[in-house]
């Protein structure tokens, strides 16, 4: 009897706690949790210790010290800036590169579409390390490509600018030039698919109407892409304003964008609560465009 | 035992379901006979999906209860039901074949591999798709798919079977011949059937017995015949094949009949009488199309009144006659083309005046 | 008529040149005889026989595949089970905070999960004395929490699509909610299961920033190692290895493109024999 009792709770409710109830204590202890450990660590005391914190013995027993030192010192507020710079840039740079490419995509004959698609989608599947490290074989002094350049503008411009070879390793440019290839992917993915769904009658009926295709073009297809805009600007903005391979890897030491300041506050300084307070900024700053994105989402699946 | 033959097979009292503020299903009493083919009809929202869903276990009622062969349906959940339900979109398991798919339920039996194996057969050989045994659903075509539904809902011997508008997902001359194979297969089994459908013509073919829903509510439950000829209401006479209906008003009895005032007309009509009416009470009339007779010359009879053919559509078999009256009002009426000819097939022709004749057991009154 | 989209054919001409010539320059220079990795000294394969011949290397591709491995199935399991509850469930307590949980890894800058999970195990160490050692059992929890998202949100979009009348049309013929599950549920989004796996292994596979928080002495994954490398510069045997892991990719995605044409033509194969069953 207790048995059927309990297979009766099995198949009404148990299942269902148990398929709801796994992975949510899952995120509650290993993603959650350390997160509330940040925000704790954030709102401590460094000290010479190990874990190099403390949480006061003095009132209060928190401190905002690590908060005044994120929007009091320029260093921080500065790395902000520069991530959030690079970060843009590389967004719209992705736009303008990859719309053209999702265009083209939706445009070319049905039979080349896969063949290209794979060829969009292969390079997510390669090592992220690797396409950053390819660009550092192009890019080094010494490098076939580098010289190619080199000779451009030596060619270009008048004989007192001439170079002996373009500084573009450790420099703003070369994070973004990485970013742009590495999130690109990121952009045309969405971007195509809000392009493929469009009506292709609807050129028809505008050019018929006596639209040219540049019209057209204004009028009919880019307003209908624009949740595939927002969704492939959101997919590269927000990966790339935290980026910490990147700038590590081919950036400018002496301007860090935020993840690396993290990351060097943490291991270097050894401050965690001041890598702490940054991070819990840092959060704060992506939450307000992810939920502009939601909001545009849900208003797009609204009018639907 | 004996309590369960001396009730109804399936009875429903009082069933509501609300989800959230909204009514879906509103005091619902019902009772189904064994071996009938019972049709819930009425248009999207009106309620039967949601009572079908009820029945089959996948809803539970917010009150009122819902019995089957004597046995109370409360907390019963869709898996100890002896219900067996044949989905609007079939619902066929896509990774299993034709076969699987209808042993599907009898795992759950206590059955012995060569007692299911034959049942399977069997079944597949009620809807004659044998040959088709080792197919995957989306490697045969739709008609088969609806009989692969219906099979593997039959083979478990369910005491009720609901099928969601069994007919809906196909072409229409698919759909009449499927109706007569689904009446047969009904006849065969013996199996009580419940069928909803928004499509009248579905409901009046299939049904031994129809209840028609709006707005959560049953307005009127009876046979095809009673429903078409004598509905109770406004909504179901104008939801059952078309009707033209005229504000009228009682004015008396007699000879068994009722005297109708109907301004529209002008004049004062006779009608089967209706339980319930009194002297002076305000009523609609309504008329079917193909009750009217059109003459060039003043019908016999107590119903006539004239006017004048304002559009004709001619369909072929029948032509249909819009009537303009001298209040302005527009009949409808129906008349079978019998001769051959151009222009002798019609009995009247554009602003010709023409005699609307009815008999008094054509017009229905509708107090509601 | 057509006018032939000229600027569009050449903006993705210069596009696929962008993605590739630094994946074929590096594929050209691991066959470099020079040591200077970026100045052509003549050709050679001596960068892959010291590649196969380096014992580290080796090692390093045992252990995160590994750690890929068994992090992207129990990512697999929870993030299907989440994926299932997000779609099938409309309302249970914590749902709302549930979905943001669910959401939050994918937006959580890789350095934020990466400090919050080290700080997180360091302090579970000084408070319950485990986990004593970093290494592979904390790599493979932090792998499994931010690759388990991607695998809830493949499964969910499946989710979505299906038709739910054939979970509740096996519940009316007999089967109680768990076999409805794994009679008919798991096997209809198996496709998507499947897809989900891969993500989260190569997800697994690839990721340096949370690795190399949450690792510990002697667990050094192949991305930890190249990482290591690459920061002091261009090397000829990474170029090596680089080609190698691209060429492997390479291979994987074309296969299972093609795989993936055979089941298009497959299925339209059915819906001819299907269309011929109707006559």
């Amino acid at each position: 009897m207790a048995g059927s009792r309990l297979s009766r709770w099995f198949d009404r409710k148990g299942w269902s706690d148990l398929i709801v109830g796994a992975p949510y204590i899952w995120l509650l202890v290993f993603f959650l949790l350390p997160f509330l450990v940040v925000v704790a660590m954030s709102v401590a005391t460094k000290t010479s210790t190990a874990p190099p914190i403390s949480w006061g013995g003095e009132v209060p027993l928190v401190s905002w010290e690590a908060y005044a030192r994120v929007f009091g010192d320029g260093l921080y507020l500065r790395a902000f800036l520069t991530s959030v710079l690079n970060a843009a840039v590389a967004m719209v740079l992705c736009l303008l590169i990859g719309y053209p490419m999702a265009l083209g995509l939706v445009r070319v004959a049905p039979a080349w579409r896969n063949i290209l698609l794979m060829l969009v989608i292969l390079p997510f599947w390669t090592s992220f390390l690797l396409r950053v490290y390819a660009w550092m074989g192009l890019m080094g002094r010494n490098s076939w490509f580098n010289g190619m350049l080199t000779d451009a503008w030596n060619v270009l411009v008048p004989v007192d600018w001439a170079v002996r070879s373009i500084p573009m390793m450790n420099t703003n440019f070369a994070v973004v030039l990485v970013m742009v290839y590495t999130y690109l992917p990121f952009m045309i993915l969405p971007l195509y698919a809000s392009l493929e769904r469009l009506d292709p009658t609807l050129d028809e009926a505008a050019m018929d109407l006596g639209s040219k295709p540049a019209r057209v073009f204004w009028d009919v297809t880019l307003p209908q892409s624009i949740p595939g805009i927002i969704a492939g600007g959101m997919l590269v903005f927000i990966p790339a304003a935290g980026e910490l391979v990147i700038p590590t890897l081919v950036g400018n030491a002496s301007s860090p964008m935020i993840g690396r300041v993290i990351s060097d506050e943490f291991a270097q300084a050894r401050d965690w609560p001041m890598a702490s307070a940054v991070a819990v900024v840092l959060l704060l700053m992506m939450v307000v465009p992810t939920m502009l994105y939601s909001h545009f989402q849900a208003r797009a699946e609204g009018s639907k | 035992m004996s309590a369960s033959e001396a009730g109804p097979f399936l009875k429903i009292e009082g069933v509501s379901k609300s989800f959230g503020s909204f009514q879906a299903v509103r005091d619902v009493s019902l009772t189904v006979e064994k071996g009938e083919i019972f049709a819930l009809l009425g248009g999207s929202g009106c309620g039967k999906t949601t009572l079908l869903r009820m029945l089959a276990g996948f809803e539970e009622p917010t009150s009122g209860r819902i019995f089957l062969d004597g046995r109370d349906m409360a907390g019963v959940p869709p898996w100890n039901r002896p219900v067996h339900m044949m989905f609007q979109s079939y619902a066929l398991f896509p990774h299993m074949t034709v076969a699987k798919n209808v042993a599907y339920g009898l795992k759950h039996e206590k059955m012995t591999r060569a007692e299911r194996d034959a049942r399977v057969a069997e079944m597949l050989d009620l809807v004659q798709l044998t040959p088709f045994a080792g197919r995957k659903p989306h490697q045969i075509s739709g008609g088969q798919r609806q009989r692969v539904a219906l099979a593997r809902a039959l083979a478990r011997q369910p005491k009720l079977l609901l099928l969601d508008e069994p007919l809906a997902a196909l072409d229409k001359k698919l759909r009449e011949h499927t109706q007569f194979e689904l009446m047969s297969i009904q006849a065969r089994t013996g199996v009580t059937f419940i069928v909803v459908t928004h499509d009248q013509e579905e409901a009046m073919t299939l049904a031994d017995r129809i209840a028609v829903m709006d707005k959560g509510q049953v307005k009127q439950v009876g046979s095809p015949t009673e429903i078409y000829e004598f509905p109770n209401s406004r909504f179901v006479a104008g939801f059952i094949g078309s009707i033209t209906s005229f504000e009228a008003r009682v004015t008396g009895r007699e000879d068994g009949l009722l005297a109708v005032e109907v301004p529209a007309f002008g004049t004062r009509v006779m009608a089967r009488d209706v339980a319930g009416v009194t002297e002076g009470q305000a009523v609609t009339l309504a008329l079917r199309p193909e009750k009217l007779t059109i003459s060039k010359d003043r019908p016999e009879g107590p119903n006539a009144v004239e006017g004048m053919v304002k559009d004709l559509a001619y369909f072929g078999k029948d032509s249909l006659y819009r009537i303009s009256l001298p209040s302005g009002a527009l009949v409808q009426a129906h008349a079978v083309n019998a001769r051959r000819g151009t222009e002798a097939a019609r009995v009247a022709d554009w602003d010709d005046r023409v005699w609307l004749g009815f008999d008094p057991g054509a017009a229905i009154v509708l107090a509601e | 008529m057509k006018r032939r989209p000229v600027f569009l054919i050449t903006m993705l001409a210069f596009g696929f040149a962008f993605f590739y010539i630094p994946i074929l320059s590096m594929i050209v220079y691991s066959f470099n005889e020079s040591r200077l990795a970026t100045v052509w000294g003549g050709f050679s394969t001596k960068w892959y026989v010291s590649l196969f011949s380096n014992r580290q290397v080796l090692a390093a591709l045992v252990l995160s595949l590994k750690i890929a491995f068994i992090s992207a199935s129990i990512a697999t399991i929870l993030g299907t089970m989440a994926g299932i509850a997000l779609a099938r469930f409309r309302a249970f307590r914590g749902r709302v905070m549930f979905s943001g949980l669910v959401t939050a890894p994918l937006i959580m800058p890789e350095v934020i999960t990466g400090i919050s999970s080290l700080m997180f195990f360091i302090m579970l160490a000084e408070w319950i004395g485990w986990p004593a050692q970093r290494g592979f059992t904390t790599v493979t929890l932090a792998h499994i929490t931010f690759s388990m998202v991607f695998v809830t949100t493949v499964v969910q979009a499946r989710m979505i699509q299906a038709d739910r009348a054939i979970e509740e049309a096996a519940m009316d013929l007999g089967s109680r909610p768990w076999q409805v599950l794994f009679d008919v549920t798991l096997p209809v989004i198996f496709p998507a299961i499947l897809s989900g796996w891969l993500l989260a292994f190569t997800i697994s596979l690839d990721d340096v920033v949370i690795t190399s928080f949450t690792t510990g002495p002697g667990s050094t994954t192949l991305p930890l190692l190249i990482w290591s490398k690459v920061k002091l510069g261009v090397t000829p045997d990474i170029n090596a290895l680089a080609t190698l892991m691209v060429l492997v990719v390479g291979a994987g995605v074309l296969i299972a493109g093609i795989v993936m044409n055979r089941a298009a033509a497959r299925a339209s194969a059915d819906a001819r024999l299907a269309y011929r069953a109707n006559e």
